[in-house]
């Protein structure tokens, strides 16, 4: 059965109809700056600090893509969606893409008529609970109150899982991960469940990390990954091309601080070369400059400087690559070949 | 001799329809009405051809599928399992419950303060206006969250009860429990015949209007109304007691049975608690029989987790469907139930076993009052448990309508003439008496219609449950099931149709009142 989404929230939305959807690329070089939606607030994912300037993981894909389409990793306007509104937001062209922390699913995909343009973090639906709580099982969990953030897919993880393993809980539904934060460290839900990342990015926050556990069950798969709008493929090609860029730079040892000088010149390594520029002429077939993914890597690195910076094991949050390093170190991450 | 003839004949002109005043204003509503519909066919064939161009046409076929969430506070049957539309049912019956609590509550608090506010003391007529002004001024969404915020960060999480010297206590002789995870009271449990004490109350209500009736009528006779206040207790506690009686002689010494799923056959309580197997009780919500058994099990040392359920159909299509492995049945019934359960799951494992426990439902009201749980995460099990979400919903509307209410409530008594006041007081008839069998009566066809409003706001501004996470109709279809299915044209359009119906049917309740108390002229 076909399924729809999108509009509907405001008839008015339905009266743009002249907004066309194609043609994103030109729409951003027209406004000078990529406007991206991404969460609320997740430190190392996405926060804005004291001065209004948004970092993090997230954050660093879509300055990374305004550096390859402008040239400038500042031309980068941020929308601060929650997981309700997020896909209202991505499909009523609000924003130019959706990098938050978004699980692939297949129903986004198709019905909800979103293009997934790859993975940035390979994720997994956790549970969070203080240690003296005394549970070293989700399966302990029977009658747990459950902290849980509402229009998420781990709202039926969840339910699943407590249905399945035949457990009952009482289910807390909340709106933003701040909130959630509060509730569970006030006692009123016996336990958070969310992304591991975003659990291990919550912790960080706590007065007292070591108090609190993630529970070793993983009931989930949630790979994480930017998204855009069905229906622009060049738009989502340069999404696309500008994520595997920076997982390809990693792969292929050019980092922030050697991307300048191996683009001064052709390199002995042709594949290298192709990335930026100094050979063929890739940057031109996506409708860009020839130094797109030298911009892209130059403005915050690599996949493996972006990981090592917002959220690696020297951060606060502190998580290990795991499932996230290169295929070639054991990961999944694995892009095709720029030629 | 002049005549005077008929104007002459003229045949209709299409400028008559402009510059004859006969026409014109027929003319101009009939071009606004066209335009009007014009503007709604655009905006309407607008969406529906955005939504086909997107490939999406309206459906509601979605609303039969797998919901696929759970509910916390369901009046109703609902897990996982349920569909969409059971979701946004459980949702209509969570509205309809805070704004009944709501609409009561603001009811009773906002014609206390209205006629407080016209007390002649200072200090309370001026606290009054501080309570209407500091609610009237500040947007309800925020009194909805401070409410919730004091219900999580004041009270103490339900760990703080555990301990030799628990940090908290219950409160109530132990039978109530005010945690930051809720209020927990205790729920009284009945039988099958438990709709029996409905009637009794009915008759009960019907008896003492009977009686205030006859003592009327022979006030109006003799001049001396008669002490009635025996009469009434008896109308009021003779059918209740005789329901009581009556009915414990039939389910009293029902005997009851336990059907137990399990790998291994299972004939006594003893083989229960030493078996190495882990049990979920269904346990029916408000069933005495139910409860007695849940109480048996522990007597006999069974360790239980309890699985709670709406009705007894919702335990038993979940116990035929291995949700949960032990129950409790009527002895009559329990061969039926088991061939049925043993059909329902052919070619499983495991075998359904009956336990002879040999005991009987019991009285016909029995208390569940909550406990802390003993073993595993600490919490309150047993009772009815009121959310802090509803608390916070419930407190915050009541207070903040209240506040609209005292004022028109004031506005309702100032309007009647002090002269009533007088009169009455010249009768020698004292204050309190004054205001509720003169003036009030009046006022209140005066506070009616402006009431009709502040009811239909109530129910309205529950929608902003989502706030605390209250799963009203607006959380679950509104909320999960527009997010999960995608579906925000139908969804809205639903929920916009809902509220219609609530509102209309509010206000047609209240209209048909204000008919009945109104001034009849004649």
């Amino acid at each position: 059965m076909k399924k729809s989404a999108f509009l509907g929230t405001a008839v008015a939305a339905t009266l743009v109809a002249g907004a066309s959807f194609a043609g994103t690329l030109e729409d951003v070089k027209a406004k000078g700056h990529v406007q991206c939606g991404v969460s609320t607030g997740l430190v190392g994912f996405a926060a804005a600090d004291a001065n209004g300037n948004w970092d993090g993981f997230d954050v660093s894909v879509c300055r990374a893509l305004a550096a390859a389409v402008l040239g400038d990793p500042q031309a980068v306007k941020f929308t601060p969606t929650t997981g309700k509104t997020r896909f209202t937001a991505l499909a009523s062209g609000e924003v130019d893409v959706l990098a938050r922390n978004t699980t692939w699913t297949f129903s986004r995909d198709v019905d909800l008529k979103f293009t997934f343009i790859g993975v940035n973090y390979y994720d997994g639906q956790g549970f969070m609970v203080p240690k003296a709580l005394g549970v070293s099982s989700a399966k302990d969990l029977d009658g747990a109150t459950v902290c849980i953030q509402t229009g998420t897919t781990t709202e039926l993880n969840l339910a699943d899982f407590f249905r399945t393993n035949n457990i009952s809980y009482e289910p807390v539904p909340i709106e933003t991960n701040a909130e959630a934060q509060a509730q569970y460290l006030a006692g009123a839900c016996d336990v958070y469940t969310t992304d591991a990342s975003g659990l291990a990015a919550t912790r960080a926050t706590f007065e007292s990390p070591a108090e609190h556990t993630v529970l070793p069950e993983i009931i989930s798969k949630e790979p994480l990954g930017p998204l855009v709008r069905h229906g622009d493929d060049q738009w989502a090609d340069i999404v696309r091309w500008t994520l595997n860029a920076l997982i390809a730079a990693e792969e292929l040892g050019v980092t922030s601080a050697n991307v300048k000088d191996s683009a001064m010149s052709a390199g002995k390594n042709p594949e290298v070369n192709r990335l930026l520029g100094t050979e063929g002429n890739l940057g031109e077939m996506l409708g860009l400059s020839a130094d797109w993914a030298k911009n892209a890597i130059a403005a915050g690195g690599n996949y493996g400087e972006i990981f090592e910076r917002n959220i690696g094991e020297k951060t606060a949050i502190g998580i290990s690559r795991g499932l996230n390093a290169q295929w070639t170190n054991g990961g999944l991450l694995y892009t095709p070949p720029f030629r | 001799m002049s005549t005077l003839s008929d104007p002459p004949k003229e045949g209709f002109k299409i400028s008559q329809l402009i510059y004859d005043t006969r026409y014109r204003s027929m003319t101009i509503q009939v071009i606004a009405l066209i335009l009007f519909l014009l503007a709604v066919g655009w905006l309407a064939t607008n969406a529906a051809r955005n939504l086909a161009e997107l490939g999406k046409p309206l459906g509601f076929g979605f609303l039969a599928e797998r919901a696929g969430y759970d509910i916390n506070q369901k009046l109703i049957e609902y897990n996982s399992d349920s569909s969409h539309i059971r979701a946004a049912f459980a949702g209509v019956l969570n509205t309809l419950l805070v704004a009944f609590l709501g609409c009561l509550t603001a009811t009773v608090v906002g014609v206390l303060i209205g006629v407080l506010r016209l007390s002649k003391n200072w200090l309370i007529s001026k606290m009054m206006t501080i309570y209407i002004e500091g609610f009237r001024n500040v947007p309800v969404l925020l009194w909805i969250l401070v409410v919730f915020g004091i219900m999580i960060e004041v009270t103490p999480p339900p760990k703080a009860f555990k301990g030799e010297n628990p940090e908290a206590a219950m409160t109530l002789f132990d039978s109530v429990a005010i945690t930051n995870q809720g209020v927990f009271i205790p729920r009284l449990s009945f039988t099958e015949f438990g709709w029996g004490y409905i009637i009794a109350l009915l008759i009960a209500i019907f008896g003492i209007r009977w009686i205030t009736k006859k003592a009327k009528a022979k006030q109006i006779e003799t001049g001396i109304y008669p002490h009635t206040f025996l009469y009434k207790l008896a109308a009021f506690m003779v059918p209740l007691l005789a329901c009581y009686f009556i009915s414990n002689v039939f389910t009293k010494n029902q005997d009851r049975d336990f059907l137990v799923r399990s790998s291994g056959q299972i004939t006594t309580l003893a083989d229960m608690a030493s078996a190495d197997e882990r049990f979920d009780y269904c346990l029916v919500g408000g069933n005495a029989g139910s409860l007695k058994g849940l109480s048996v099990l522990e007597e006999a040392g069974v360790t239980v987790r309890r699985k709670k359920f709406v009705t007894e159909k919702g335990a038993l299509s979940d116990f035929s469907k291995e949700k949960c492995n032990v129950i409790s049945v009527r002895e009559s019934e329990a061969d039926e139930i088991m061939a049925q359960s043993r059909l329902d799951k052919l070619g499983t494992d495991g075998t359904i076993s009956r336990t002879v426990a040999d005991f009987t439902t019991g009285n016909n009201i029995q208390v569940d009052t909550p406990e802390l749980t003993k073993k595993g995460i600490p919490r309150f099990e047993g009772g009815t448990h009121i959310r802090n979400s509803l608390i916070a919903l419930w407190f915050a509307l009541s207070l903040y309508t209240a506040a609209f209410i005292a004022e028109t409530v004031r506005s309702g008594i100032q309007a009647i003439s002090k002269g009533q006041t007088e009169a009455a007081a010249a009768l020698g008839l004292r204050s309190g008496r004054i205001m509720s069998l003169v003036v009030l009566p009046q006022a209140l066809r005066v506070i009616i219609p402006p009431m009709i409003s502040q009811y239909l706001n109530l129910t309205k501004n529950s929608s902003l449950a989502i706030a605390v996470g209250y799963m009203d109709i607006t959380g679950t279809l509104g909320g999960i099931t527009l997010n999960q299915t995608g579906r925000e044209m139908e969804c809205l359009i639903i929920l916009m149709a809902i509220y219609l119906v609530i509102s209309l049917t509010i206000s047609g309740i209240m209209n048909w009142y204000n008919e009945r108390v109104k001034l009849k002229e004649r």
